[in-house]
């Protein structure tokens, strides 16, 4: 009996021992590979990616179906393992193109986005899940990378790129891909871009439309070469407001990851100085030529002005995200709260409703009882929209009876357009129709729904 | 997808104005293409004097989306026959027979 206690004694030391030398492996190694990424918050300074000698066997089999091409090889997979991309922005085109670098073996990626996962990207931004939702996009872009290719280097970044980081930042990639959303930041990834010497893969997608262009590229122009001045803020349509259609970024980002593969493994891009436009409705691609790198570039020129990062906010007269804009077009006597608005609907107070959407958006949701005239066919005056509105102001001033300027509120999704709309009905008040009193509703339908009615949905 | 046909020299053109992209359509109710008939000139027509002719035939409503001083705004490229305009000198380039004229708004969402 004693002798079997000791032997089960020996062994369970033994085990034990094993134990702890499997525990202490297990630290080493997560110490090299840290199974939690680390999200960051401001740029530090990488260690230089290691060229690998040659490929593992591993390797070999992961990417055999590409090795056997021509034109990309042994080589052309190699080079790929030492490039770096920085990918700003994590959405409908950076997680298609983040997708496909790491599938197909790139060193190391930056991953940046200053935005958290909501409900409303998923049906584009095809890395991020359900349960992703309010985390960082670049980490969770970054989390689904890495269950693809776990040899791929990531490096989340949860910043805004600002001109007091962008210099540092992409100074230590090899390759720069825009996949944000709004203005100002593509002129300052342009410029940054410029400044450190680097190639910039940029695309961008709206509605069904998608545009693709290498800047900076084997002598080509730059982004300010084709755009020397930005566009007027209103003209600037962004997805939010615009509506997208998942997949054409996808096919955006697809393509920018394409060129970068081209140019990281060495066969080079054959889209510089070219501009690549997809129409998704017509299913059709269309390539122009471009004009050379200008010589009086603001940036890339022969005699720059632009020699360090500007503000980029006040160049383009627009934020940089694509968060809806504020309008601030009307006194604060011409706009009223959703929640007196609903002390007007309480008390029964008779008024017209007028809500100036499109009509798409109308049939998303709308508010009982409101007339919908959107505000294209009010700036066109559009006779029968017109007569319309004509009618029902009539019908208020019978209701009312006496001598009165019937109430109009206007309403729109955000309460931009409302605004706009103020100012036309104010115009033709007293002389296209009869005289009235209109109101913008502040903040709209998504204020309303935010604010008094939950039920209501939210687009 | 952008047709100019010259019915007789330097007289008299037909032509279909493609605007697409970035919601340019949208300035011009929704149509991406145009069938319009410029009137006769003695000379041939320049991008200069289409772009004023388009501001006052197809744009009546809200011409600064589309021009700015005697060009288009900033934000819109110009294509003469699937080549940046600047390559086929801008404002002063005189319109041929079959050409393509598109006009191209920058998306900038992603
Ligand atoms: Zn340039």
């Amino acid at each position: 009996m004693s002798q079997v206690l000791s032997r089960l004694k020996t062994k369970l030391q033994e085990q034990e021992k094993e134990i702890a030398a499997l525990k202490s492996k297990l630290a080493q190694l997560e110490k090299s590979h840290p199974s939690v990424l680390e999200l960051h918050d401001k740029v530090t300074p990488l260690t230089p990616l290691k060229p690998k000698p040659a490929l593992s066997n591993e390797d070999i089999m992961r990417y055999s179906r590409q090795l056997l091409l021509p034109e990309l090889g042994v080589q052309g997979q190699l080079n790929l393992s030492k490039t770096s991309v920085l990918i700003v922005g994590c959405g409908g085109l950076g997680c298609p193109l983040a997708q496909y670098l790491a599938a197909a073996g790139i060193g190391r990626l930056g991953l940046l986005d200053y935005d958290e996962v909501e409900l409303s990207n998923l049906h584009r931004q095809v890395l991020h899940g359900e349960e992703n939702q309010g985390q960082a996009k670049a980490l969770s872009a970054a989390n689904a990378v890495r269950r693809l290719n776990s040899t791929v280097e990531c490096i989340p970044y949860h910043l805004q790129l600002s001109t007091e980081n962008a210099l540092q930042l992409i100074q230590q990639y090899d390759i720069v891909a825009d996949c944000s959303d709004n203005v100002p930041t593509r002129y300052l990834v342009n410029d940054a871009c410029v400044l450190n010497g680097k190639p910039l893969v940029s695309a961008s997608a709206l509605r069904m439309e998608g545009q693709l262009t290498v800047y900076n590229y084997c002598g080509g122009p730059c982004y300010r070469c084709l755009y020397p001045r930005p566009p007027p803020p209103e003209t600037v349509t962004n997805c939010s407001d615009g509506g997208v259609l998942g997949v054409v970024p996808g096919i955006m980002g697809c393509f920018q990851a394409l060129e970068v593969i081209k140019i990281a493994s060495g066969q080079g891009s054959s889209s510089s100085q070219q501009l690549v436009m997809f129409d998704a409705q017509d299913t059709r691609f269309r390539t122009i030529k471009l004009r050379p790198k200008q010589a009086n570039c603001a940036v890339c020129g022969e005699s720059p002005s632009v020699t360090k990062l500007v503000d980029y906010e006040s160049f383009c007269g627009a934020a940089a995200t694509d968060k809806c804009r504020r309008l601030n077009l009307l006194s604060r006597d011409q706009r009223i709260t959703v929640q007196d608005y609903q002390s007007i609907k309480d008390k029964a107070e008779l008024h017209l409703l007028l809500d100036v959407r499109p009509l798409v958006e109308v049939d998303i949701c709308c508010l009982p009882s409101s007339l919908n005239i959107p505000l294209s066919s009010l700036e066109e005056r559009k006779r029968e929209h017109i007569q319309l509105f004509q009618e029902r102001i009539s019908q208020l001033k019978e209701q009312m009876a006496g001598d009165c300027q019937p109430p109009v509120y206007v309403i729109c999704k955000q309460g931009n357009d409302s605004q706009k709309a103020v100012q036309i009905l104010e115009k033709m008040s007293g002389s296209e129709v009869d005289s009235i009193t209109v109101k913008d509703i502040c903040g709209g339908l998504m204020a309303w729904a935010k604010k008094i009615d939950p039920a209501f949905p939210q687009y | 997808l952008t047709l100019i046909v010259c019915q007789n020299s330097h007289v008299y053109y037909i032509f279909d104005l493609s605007l697409c992209s970035g919601g340019a359509e949208l300035l011009f109710n929704g149509v991406k293409e145009h069938h319009v008939t410029l009137p006769s000139h003695s000379e041939p027509w320049d991008i200069k004097q289409l772009l004023v002719w388009i501001q006052q035939n197809l744009l009546k409503e809200r011409p600064e989306l589309f021009v700015q001083g005697d060009s288009v705004r900033p934000g819109i490229l110009v294509l003469i026959n699937d080549a940046d305009w600047e390559l086929m000198g801008e404002l002063d380039y005189k319109l041929q027979d079959q050409d393509n004229i598109v006009f191209i708004s920058t998306l900038h969402g992603g």
